[in-house]
């Protein structure tokens, strides 16, 4: 782990109207980390994110991602990327071929590294007999597996993960932290928003934001023995109990 | 290149695998083409004429023969009660009513001059305005039979009578599909190209995609000359199949160059696809850019001068048409269809064309955000 930032954050924040979706955060994470980025439902986590990708405009503040600055070289920040949204986003009407050699091709892969990183993909996700077969007719599980894949075709510096384990079963649930661990080891800074708190166990470091503001960061084993709780999962509820605003 | 190349191929792999695209694309311009120009014709025939004969003389009879005799009316009453008449138009039975006073005939011949009565039924504001047209030249001309029979006669006062003959350029015949099928061949390439092109970048703002396309490094033009390309190619295909429908099924052969034609449609194409690209940079869900497509195409088709000549609207709404891309291409296509102009003949409306093209295209590019 070097000490330069992957990824460093001062007093960015996004108003949209007179809501302040996110207020002033300030964070460095550091690379080659897994970076957990926690929050409740509405508390800013994805508009943040949202941010750091380049898709959404900061109302202010300073950023810069992968060396780059947010505001002038967002399209550069994008080449240096991968990011894996809430929603699932590959085509449901390719099949998983054709999604990596499309994926592939915007991010400028040549047709030798596509079907290299392609044959990769399918063997590590045991996927070989799929590999023509179209996304729609896979299982959530896998089909969160290959979107995390896919926003790795192109060896992003760093990947941003928005509750990529959402409904998604236990048992991949595992093998998913497990891809994350091996991105992880092989260099790649990991951010990534989870609701699961035995996932943020998992993680090097955690933020936890409330109403827009980021209110701790630390490991896991310090957060918990800062609030003199017995896990994230009781670090969470006091912080979030704080909360004014939800979704819901 | 290699990036353009990429969102190609995705996009013509993912038309092909809809099937609903390819019906719209197979089948509309054979159900439009094949139907609407028998359907949605000017001519009146069938109108329905009451006749209240008063007179039964052999004049009112000549008179009544004669309308019938013509394949533009059917006579449905023949009765002296002109209340009976008026209670079939009433029932919707007839739109016509022809009254003969009781003394036509003693009038005509004696004082050489004789009333009639018309009552039309203007519900249906066409029907009643050519049928009047049509039962006036009937009885004009059973006027000049009239009067050529009295030719012999010494009495006979001669006033002069002007004959006027006509000859219909570059349709000779008036006939009437050689009219519509051209404009309706222009309205199928605008629907298909616009509807499909506003529908398509929305799709991907609808299912996520868009946000994952967003967050890598391409650039915004290449992006919409991938969405762009395909349906141009969908547009000509579309296109093709009208002009092969309207050979074999109406013998509608261009005058003017095909050439001219498919040179016109490409750059047609550009502005109606950059028109559906627009749309579907300010929508958000399917649903809204098909309503404002819709909205737009509507007053397109119907101030483009296919269905009301642009000579007869009032004058904002001629300005209009000057703005409405749908007017140029009707035009061009009967100017080449059925007068064989060649591409410098229609070099004005190739280049105002080119204009809203390159104008809402760029507007497309520039509103199309990978940053909100």
């Amino acid at each position: 782990m070097s000490n330069t930032a992957a990824i460093s954050v001062s007093d960015l924040t996004k108003q949209f109207g007179d809501f302040t979706a996110v207020d002033a955060i300030t964070f460095d994470v550091k690379q080659g980390e897994i970076f957990g980025f926690l929050g409740a439902n509405g508390a800013g986590k994805t508009t943040a994110m949202r941010m750091l990708c380049g898709l959404s405009l900061p109302t202010s503040g300073k950023a810069n991602v992968a060396g780059f600055d947010l505001y002038k070289e967002s399209e550069k920040i994008k080449k240096n990327i991968g990011y894996m949204s809430q929603k699932f986003s590959l085509y449901e009407d390719l099949t998983i071929r054709e999604n990596n050699r499309f994926y592939g091709g915007i991010y400028g892969l040549t047709d030798q590294q596509i079907k290299e990183k392609t044959q990769f993909m399918l063997k590590h996700l045991h996927l070989e007999s799929k590999a023509d077969t179209l996304v729609k007719a896979l299982p959530l599980g896998w089909k969160q597996k290959l979107s995390f894949s896919v926003s790795m075709i192109h060896d992003p510096k760093i990947v941003f993960l928005d509750e990529p384990t959402g409904g998604v079963d236990p048992i991949t649930r595992r093998e998913f932290w497990t891809m994350i661990y091996e991105a992880a080891h092989r260099g790649t800074t990991v951010f990534v928003t989870t609701h699961y708190m035995d996932e943020a166990e998992y993680c090097d470091r955690v933020s936890i934001m409330v109403d827009g503001k980021i209110e701790a960061l630390d490991t896991p084993a310090a957060l918990t023995k800062q609030f003199n709780a017995k896990g994230m999962a009781e670090v969470f509820v006091q912080l979030a109990r704080k909360a004014k605003r939800s979704d819901n | 290149m290699r990036v353009l190349r990429i969102l190609l191929e995705k996009e013509f792999r993912q038309i092909f695998r809809n099937p609903a695209i390819l019906r719209l694309i197979f089948i509309m311009p054979v159900i439009q083409l094949l139907v609407l120009p028998l359907a949605a014709d000017y001519e009146v025939k069938d109108i329905n004429i009451a006749v209240v004969d008063q007179d039964h003389s052999s004049y009112s009879r000549q008179l009544t023969n004669k309308i019938s005799a013509s394949k533009y009316f059917n006579l449905v009453e023949y009765t002296n009660s002109y209340d009976e008449a008026i209670r079939g138009v009433e029932k919707d039975e007839a739109d016509v009513v022809l009254q003969i006073p009781a003394s036509f005939e003693k009038d005509l011949v004696k004082e050489d001059k004789a009333q009639l009565f018309m009552a039309l039924n203007a519900i249906n504001g066409v029907k009643a305005n050519l049928g009047g047209v049509y039962l006036r030249s009937i009885i004009n001309d059973f006027n000049g039979e009239v009067r050529l029979e009295w030719l012999q006669l010494p009495r006979f006062n001669p006033q002069p009578m002007i004959q006027i003959s006509s000859i219909n350029w570059f349709n000779p015949l008036l006939n009437y599909q050689f009219f519509m099928v051209p404009g309706i061949l222009v309205i199928l390439v605008t629907m298909v190209g616009s509807f499909l092109a506003a529908l398509n970048i929305v799709k991907e703002k609808e299912i996520g995609t868009i946000e994952q396309i967003n967050v890598t490094p391409i650039r915004k033009h290449q992006f919409i000359l991938g969405k762009l390309i395909p349906f141009w190619v969908l547009g000509l295909v579309v296109l093709s199949i009208g002009l092969l429908l309207a050979r074999v099924f109406y013998g509608i052969i261009p005058e003017g160059s095909l050439f001219t034609i498919y040179i016109f449609a490409l750059v047609y194409l550009l502005s109606v696809l950059g028109l559906g690209l627009l749309i579907s940079t300010y929508t958000e869900t399917q649903q809204q850019a098909m309503l404002i497509s819709f909205f737009i195409i509507m007053i397109f088709i119907l101030l483009g001068g296919l269905y009301t000549s642009i000579d007869s609207m009032p004058y904002w709404a001629q300005i209009f048409t000057k703005f409405n891309p749908v007017t140029y291409f009707i035009e061009v296509m009967r100017m080449v269809v059925l007068k064989g102009s060649s591409l410098y003949d229609i070099r004005y409306h190739l280049l105002i064309v080119t204009g809203f093209g390159i104008i809402l295209n760029g507007w497309a590019v520039i509103n199309y955000k990978k940053r909100s």
